[in-house]
């Protein structure tokens, strides 16, 4: 039973990170309708944002998390800004492209400027305890990782479905041309949803270097396709579909391997099986809608 | 694109020879002129990337298929190559952790049968991931076919047997001719021009441009695309291998998305649905990734110093990448709207 336990706490903090990340990918699917390849070095962005804001500020963890969180959110913007915004009206693979090329220039911009050499994250003592309860051990971090996740899920459902920013990024979501013509500045939300999936993916990188402490120019890319598989799984675009399926990878990675220890080798092919049988099952995913193409 | 598909073959064709006359003229002068090492491995490199380029091009360009798995195909091929080439005394060597296969220690055979093999061995692979994975369009079927190759790749980390894990297998016989690559590339050039000037090439850019039409005029498009996916990971294999023949190390390293990233680059700067455009771009691209190794070197121009940038080299190349598809769009919008605001005054006068 404890062990069952130990990898239940283990899934659930890897599944809610893989949910806050999944979240940016099915919020910019819902709108843009393009996989935002560089989602995933905006991850590993964040986390390289507070390794030399603690290097270089004396500012409390706290306040460098939450500055680098909110920078790599403006980071997001720009990037859609630049990268994306020129191609709004180009056939899908041309923005695939340049989503593609965002992220090796991110990737490689990470080598040049960063050093390709792995760097150690300073986990703040607060976080960095062991816990024992019984026979069960876990890192405190792995308890604070759902917390947080679940105080943003609550901020998030209350800006999507509360506010006017939110209703409008529904509509757009609903029907792109149909919204736009009511009036709603389409610059400004899809600014606005890149920023909060790449705020989301930035507190993702920071959470996951406290669990795993060790910064690399391409960190991002497992944790970036993982997480957009999730969104696949859930159903892209749905929001409860992201968190649902990153909990399911992230649940199912470890007890797999938990209970499978033989099969440890073979952890970055699941994912992707999982991810083929869904699409070959349903390929809308678990929550997604069935929108039949019209001639 | 109409009056394209008006002319007949025969004036196609009589296009298309002129410019594999000038590639076959290229080949021959170029075993004639003494270059070194470097530069020939550069130029046997620029050919084996016509080939992969054109692969991509076949099932990305003229298929509208987005597939990103190529690299797991050409893995598949180049370490097929490198099983069957090796003399068994370096597979003995080489398997430290655990010995290969009894059955594969002593097959040793020549390249040329290897290469088909390695093509085979990949197109039927295409073929069985084909039938799931074309059920999927656009930014699906690009993960599924990314994660079939991430699949392909856990596979050959974890075969030791076979592919000796994450280790990789060294001491294939290398081959260094202009012969080989070159006319791979040749012969994957006049296998495209056959195609895209035949009916079923037809089929395929109709199936590219609107799949419900096309499906409506009676072409079966999920059986064509199908055998247009298989054919391209067959070209793919054959690369593979290729490469593993150039180079004579195979690991699983080699195989990174970036491979893909490579021959897409490749295949956008040239134009997608292209021949002639994927061969120069495939030559100008490879050849410019390695003048432009110098990037990465320490640097002494004028004033500017520094000391080596790892990396900066493919900053260089993704950042022309991504500064070419946007310029391409906006200068593409910037054409089109007076064209159509003038058609919509017109119609409105009327």
């Amino acid at each position: 039973m404890s062990f069952f336990i130990q990898h239940l706490i283990n899934g659930l903090s890897l599944g809610s990170l893989y949910a806050l990340i999944a979240i940016g990918y099915t919020m910019v699917y819902g709108i843009l309708r393009l996989i935002n390849f560089a989602h995933g070095d905006i991850f590993m962005l964040g986390a390289y944002l507070v390794y030399y804001g603690m290097l270089w500020t004396p500012l409390p963890w706290w306040l460098v998390f939450i500055v680098a969180a909110l920078l790599t959110g403006l980071f997001g913007i720009l990037l859609e800004r630049f990268a994306y915004a020129p191609l709004r009206n180009e056939p899908r693979i041309t923005v695939l492209i340049s989503a593609i090329g965002a992220s090796f220039l991110m990737e490689n911009l990470a080598i040049l400027l960063f050093g390709g050499r792995p760097r150690p994250f300073s986990v703040p003592a607060l976080l960095d305890h062991s816990v024992k309860v019984g026979a069960i051990s876990f890192n405190v971090i792995q308890i604070v990782i759902p917390v947080v996740t679940a105080i943003l899920l609550a901020i998030l459902s209350f800006i999507i479905l509360k506010t006017k920013t939110g209703m409008a990024m529904r509509a757009l979501s609903t029907d792109y041309e149909a919204a736009s013509l009511m009036g709603i500045n389409i610059n400004r939300i899809i600014s606005m949803t890149f920023f909060i999936g790449s705020t989301l993916a930035a507190i993702g990188g920071i959470l996951y270097s406290c669990r795993y402490p060790q910064l690399m120019p391409l960190m991002g890319m497992m944790p970036g396709i993982k997480c957009f598989i999730a969104a696949v799984i859930g159903g892209i675009g749905n929001l409860t579909g992201a968190v649902v399926g990153g909990l399911i990878l992230g649940m199912s990675e470890i007890l797999i391997v938990g209970l499978l220890p033989s099969l440890n080798d073979y952890r970055d092919g699941f994912a992707f099986v999982i991810l083929i049988l869904i699409l070959i099952i349903k390929p809308t995913g678990l929550f997604g809608s069935n929108v039949k193409e019209k001639v | 694109m109409s009056f394209k598909l008006l002319k007949t073959n025969k004036q196609q064709v009589g296009k298309h020879l002129i410019g594999i006359a000038i590639f076959a003229l290229l080949l021959i002068v170029v075993n004639f002129i003494p270059f070194d090492d470097y530069y020939r491995k550069i130029m046997n490199l620029s050919f084996i990337y016509v080939t992969l380029g054109l692969s991509l091009n076949l099932i990305n360009g003229y298929t509208g298929l987005f597939s990103l798995g190529h690299y797991g195909f050409m893995a598949i091929g180049a370490y097929v190559v490198a099983v069957l080439t090796m003399s068994s005394e370096s597979k003995e060597a080489i398997f430290m952790i655990v010995p290969c296969y009894d059955w594969l220690k002593n097959i040793q055979m020549h390249y040329l049968p290897a290469l088909l093999l390695a093509g085979l061995v990949s197109a039927l692979l295409g073929f069985l991931i084909s039938l799931p994975v074309l059920r999927l369009n656009d930014d699906y079927l690009a993960i599924a076919s990314m994660g079939f190759a991430e699949i392909i790749l856990v596979l050959i980390r974890t075969q030791f047997r076979i592919t000796n894990g994450a280790l990789g297998l060294k001491g294939i016989p290398r081959i260094d001719s202009f012969w080989l690559y070159g006319g791979m590339a040749l012969l994957m050039i006049i296998f495209m021009v056959l195609l895209t000037t035949s009916r079923r090439g037809a089929a395929l850019e109709a199936i590219r441009e609107d799949e419900i039409a096309a499906s409506a005029v009676g072409i079966n498009a999920f059986s064509h695309k199908v055998v247009s996916f298989t054919i391209g990971s067959f070209w793919a294999g054959v690369g593979g291998g290729l490469m593993a023949t150039l180079i004579g190390t195979v690991n699983p390293m080699q195989f990174t998305f970036q491979l893909t990233f490579n021959i897409l680059l490749i295949v956008v700067l040239g134009g997608m649905g292209h021949i002639w455009g994927t061969v120069v771009s495939a030559i100008l691209v490879t050849s410019a990734m390695e003048i432009m190794r110098f990037l990465d070197e320490p640097m002494h121009f004028l004033f500017i110093h520094s000391d080596g940038l790892p990396g900066l080299r493919m900053v260089v190349l993704s950042a022309l990448l991504m500064i070419y598809v946007i310029i391409r769009a906006t200068n593409k919008k910037r054409k089109n709207k007076p064209a159509l605001s003038k058609k919509k005054m017109e119609a409105d006068h009327a």
